[in-house]
């Protein structure tokens, strides 16, 4: 295997898939919870059984909530029909899955990266889990497995699978699609988005083809990706084995691999039931959805404002690059930066402490009023950086007005003509030292900054120290 | 009332095996309940204290319900079905769980794990299916109503071979919940009765809107039971000729006519209708409902409940459970609607099956544009005799050749008796209407009732 590839020549084309739970209380056909952990077997009922005589009734809630995303995802909501998809499995308890088929209720939408590239979203349409197998003994698979376990819990929550079109091209693209797709879940309230915990998952397709080429390359669905790092991972492996393949004569064979974690591979995963024939056909216990306009447009009125517009508008109103903003969003700070800007705080020296000052995530809660006054301070020359950084913490700590807080830390502005006496004093204290500054060792202007640090106990501010250095320097 | 049934039920249970449970005890409960509630001075319901039997593919709560398959061998549900929620409500009084073809497929009953239903009238012959055991428990007066379900005739035809009234009720307007699946689209539960009147009773009883039920239409049932002495003057009546030629007996084609000419008489017009996409009913029926049985019959198998015969892998176990478990007429329908639900068959088979659909739907519509009602036979002769079908497949289909179009459009149509084959078993006519055409339906039943009267 190739420790990499030549991406001059290759490009790689990549389409995720994206399972969501959303967040209702209830599963999408029935009114057993749907939560997350609890004793296994708990969270059932008959439908979710699928107990002889049990019917579907669909969970409005659920359907609000893939209109959100739909919505978010600048999809057209259109009128949909339910269908089963029939395949075997224990963990199935229907041996079919009510999912949609031809008519998804989302259709032909995207979403914008921070990058501010692009990409397209085939489909997002609501379909219901399935419980979680335990095989025991033998390799943990279900071919030696001793015996196998099932919890249907998970069975029945409701899934927006959501469809996205083979747009991206790099393991960073493919992270940045699934982060923003996360924060679009969370901002619109349709899911939690928690890879971790399995109520996001993601299944990726990856393809290589020559660079400059249209033909897409036979493609592999990569399964079991279970954080942003192993994406990146999986799609660097994946890619560099295809490509391999390829250039050693080979054909790629379009099937559905396994990530594997520890070995930092893909592997052929067996298919379900040997071959891909879901003998699809309208649900015939579900009418058609058919959300109607007004619905739509009531939920398109609740819609928060979202990731890529956010970012968009902190770009216009402090004029920095788009790419700057992403952190920010994606913290949940530009709010706070923009009243604190409104409030007359400088934009680079607000923007500069929500990247680097605020990665707490009480900082949402900080009151602009006294981060805009603590900007001015440090503005002003009252505070220098450092001191304004231990101010703010421990505003987002524990609130209150900045000045006194800079007053109980005795962090007061230094006068510059007390500064310029201890600067004389240090030259004066170490000639050699100051001899090799004159002759341009820029090395050693920290030393006289630390001098002078230790003297005023951190109080002085070092950009003004090194002002004053290069002033004796003549 | 219930003593009474229960007696007859010890007399002649034992030669016509209409149930695979009796629920004497049960009943006896049930019963009391009811004479608690009169004599505390409670409104006790329509139907307090009237014995019924329940289809063995109706959800009982903690009683075994076992579609007379082997594949449900043990399970008793956790719940009733809306059905039997509603008719408890109403005060009726279960006595026993009926016989039926196995997962109600099939037209004479003989395919249950437990062995066939034998008609009351001749105990040689069938007593039609799949509701068999519920028709032939109210011939022979172990209960005078039952419920059964109707898929493609399954209430309608054995009522006429056994000389009841049954009526399959506009689809969606009688809860699906807890009625054991086959062909969900056609599925629809109706009753059993000796008479119109306790017909048209039990459906206002069970019908009516169920918010548990997606498909089920919101609103009550319609007001039958008021009506059924308006008479029939000025009711436009047809004759479907599709369903009155070839491969009618002629004693049965005589009764239809004798039905017609007392609908004259009572004052309707009576006049031939032509229905022609009817004809295509049978291949379309054979293709939709075996689709959805092979997708609702799926999920037996021996994971969660019911039979489980034990194999070295889950695969396995599955395979040897589904055929241990099923007849031989369950898996002839599910390798039928598994291929028609093929990729590359599926719109040859299934999609053209559904146009079909639509058809018949339209071309009913165009009759009913001219008329009321529509009259027909409801099977093409009289009960047949036992094992006489069993082993040709096709002629146990054709039985349901006058019946299976009201299913593929979701419409109502009954079965009521009127008079005797040369033979001398029951002759059932059937009446059809269109959505919610129930009112003109039983007025007509009605009057045809009055008729022989």
């Amino acid at each position: 295997m190739s420790a990499g590839y030549d991406h001059d020549e290759w490009e790689t084309v990549i389409g995720l898939e994206v399972h969501a739970e959303l967040a209702t209380c209830t599963k999408l056909f029935s009114a057993a919870p749907n939560e997350f952990g609890g004793a296994p077997n708990s969270n059932i009922d008959p439908l979710t059984l699928g107990l002889p005589g049990s019917l579907p009734v669909l969970n409005q809630h659920a359907v609000e909530l893939a209109i959100r995303v739909g919505l978010a995802l600048n999809c057209t909501v259109q009128r949909s029909v339910f269908a089963r998809k029939n395949y075997f499995y224990p963990d199935q308890s229907k041996n079919y899955q009510i999912s949609q088929f031809e008519l998804p209720i989302n259709a032909d939408g995207w979403l914008e990266l921070p990058s501010g590239k692009v990409a397209g979203i085939e489909r997002a349409h609501l379909e219901e889990d399935t419980g979680k197998t335990t095989h025991v003994g033998g390799g943990g698979r279900i071919h030696d497995a001793e015996h196998s376990l099932v919890d249907y819990n998970r069975a029945g929550v409701p899934l927006l699978e959501i469809v996205g079109r083979p747009d991206l091209r790099t393991p960073e693209e493919a992270r940045a699609y699934v982060s923003e797709l996360r924060a679009i879940l969370v901002a619109v309230g349709a899911s939690d988005g928690k890879m971790e915990e399995g109520s996001m998952r993601v299944d990726c397709n990856v393809s290589v083809r020559r660079r400059g080429t249209e033909e897409l390359g036979t493609r592999c669905e990569i399964k079991n990706i279970n954080s942003l790092r192993s994406l990146g991972r999986a799609i660097e492996y994946e890619a560099a084995r295809q490509v391999d393949l390829i250039t050693a004569g080979e054909q790629v064979r379009q099937e559905t691999r396994h990530w594997n974690e520890a070995d930092g591979r893909t592997h052929t995963l067996r298919s379900k039931e040997g071959s891909d024939d879901y003998r699809y056909f309208p649900e015939p216990d579900l009418v058609e959805l058919a959300p109607s306009e007004e619905w739509i447009e009531e939920v398109r009125a609740t819609l928060p404002m979202l990731p890529a517009a956010r970012r968009h508008r902190l770009a216009e109103r402090t004029g920095v690059e788009l790419d700057r903003t992403a952190l920010i969003v994606e913290r949940g700070l530009d709010e706070l930066c923009l009243t604190a800007i409104d409030a007359g705080a400088d934009p680079t020296r607000t923007l500069t402490h929500a990247e680097h000052n605020l990665s707490d995530e009480r900082a949402i809660g900080l009151d602009p009023a006294a981060f805009a006054k603590l900007v001015g301070m440090e503005t002003d020359g009252q505070l220098t950086a450092t001191q304004a950084k231990t101010v703010l913490a421990e505003l987002v700590e524990k609130g209150g007005d900045p000045a006194d807080i800079a007053a109980a830390h005795g962090f007061e502005a230094m006068d510059t003509s007390e500064l310029d006496g201890i600067v004389d004093g240090l030259i004066a204290e170490h000639p050699d030292e100051w001899q090799r500054f004159c002759d341009g060792d820029g090395k050693i202007t920290g030393f006289f900054v630390g001098k002078v640090m230790k003297a005023t106990q951190g109080k002085a501010d070092g950009k003004v120290v090194t002002s004053i250095l290069q002033q004796r320097k003549g | 009332m219930l003593e009474e049934h229960l007696a007859r039920i010890a007399e002649r249970e034992g030669e016509i095996h209409a149930f695979n449970l009796v629920t004497e005890d049960l009943a006896r409960a049930a019963a009391q309940a009811v004479d608690e509630r009169v004599a505390a001075g409670e409104d006790p319901g329509p139907l307090a204290g009237v014995p019924v039997a329940i289809k063995d593919n109706l959800c009982t709560r903690g009683v075994a319900t076992t579609c007379s398959s082997k594949i449900l061998e043990g399970w008793e549900p956790p719940y009733d079905a809306t059905v039997v929620t509603r008719l408890a409500d109403a005060g009726a009084v279960m006595v026993g769980k009926t016989n039926l073809d196995e997962f109600a497929m099939g037209s004479s009953t003989e395919n249950s794990a437990f062995g066939p239903t034998r008609n009351p009238h001749d105990t040689s012959r069938v007593p039609g299916g799949s509701s068999g055991g519920s028709a032939a428990a109210v011939a022979a007066g172990f209960s005078p109503i039952s419920l059964g379900s109707d898929t493609g005739g399954s209430i309608r035809q054995p009522a006429a071979l056994c000389g009841v009234v049954g009526v399959k009720p506009t689809y969606g307007t009688v809860s699906r919940l807890g009625l054991v699946a086959f062909g969900s689209s056609l599925d629809q539960v109706g009753p059993f009765a000796a008479t119109v009147e306790d017909a048209a009773r039990v459906c206002e009883v069970i019908g009516g809107h169920d918010p548990a039920d997606s498909t089920s239409i919101p609103s009550r049932f319609p007001s039958v039971t008021d009506q059924l002495d308006e008479g029939v003057q000025g009711l436009r009546v047809g004759i479907v000729t599709e369903m009155t030629g070839e491969g009618i007996a002629p004693d049965v084609a005589a009764r239809v006519r004798a039905a017609a000419e007392a609908l004259a008489a009572a004052g309707a017009t009576v006049e031939e209708v032509s229905v022609p996409a009817v004809t295509y009913g049978l291949s379309a029926y054979y293709l939709v409902a075996p689709a959805e049985a092979s997708s609702n019959l799926a999920r037996y198998d021996g994971v969660r409940y019911g039979l489980r015969v034990d194999a070295p892998t889950t695969g396995e176990m599955m395979v040897a459970t589904r055929t241990e478990g099923f007849g031989d007429e369950v898996k002839r329908r599910i390798m039928l609607g598994t291929y028609a639900l093929s990729a590359g068959y599926y719109d040859a088979f299934y999609g053209t099956a559904l146009k079909v659909r639509t058809l018949i739907r339209r071309d009913f519509d165009a009759a009913y544009e001219r008329f009321d009602v529509l009259l027909s036979p409801v099977t093409p002769t009289t009960a047949f005799p036992l094992g006489e079908k069993t082993s040709d497949p096709m002629a146990m289909y054709l039985s349901d050749v006058c019946t299976i179009a009201t299913n593929l459009a979701g419409h109502p149509a009954m079965s009521v008796p009127y008079g005797v084959g040369d033979d001398g078993l029951p002759v059932g006519v059937q009446l059809l209407g269109p959505t919610l055409g129930e009112v003109p339906m039983f007025r007509a039943a009605a009057a045809l009732e009055r008729s022989l009267a």
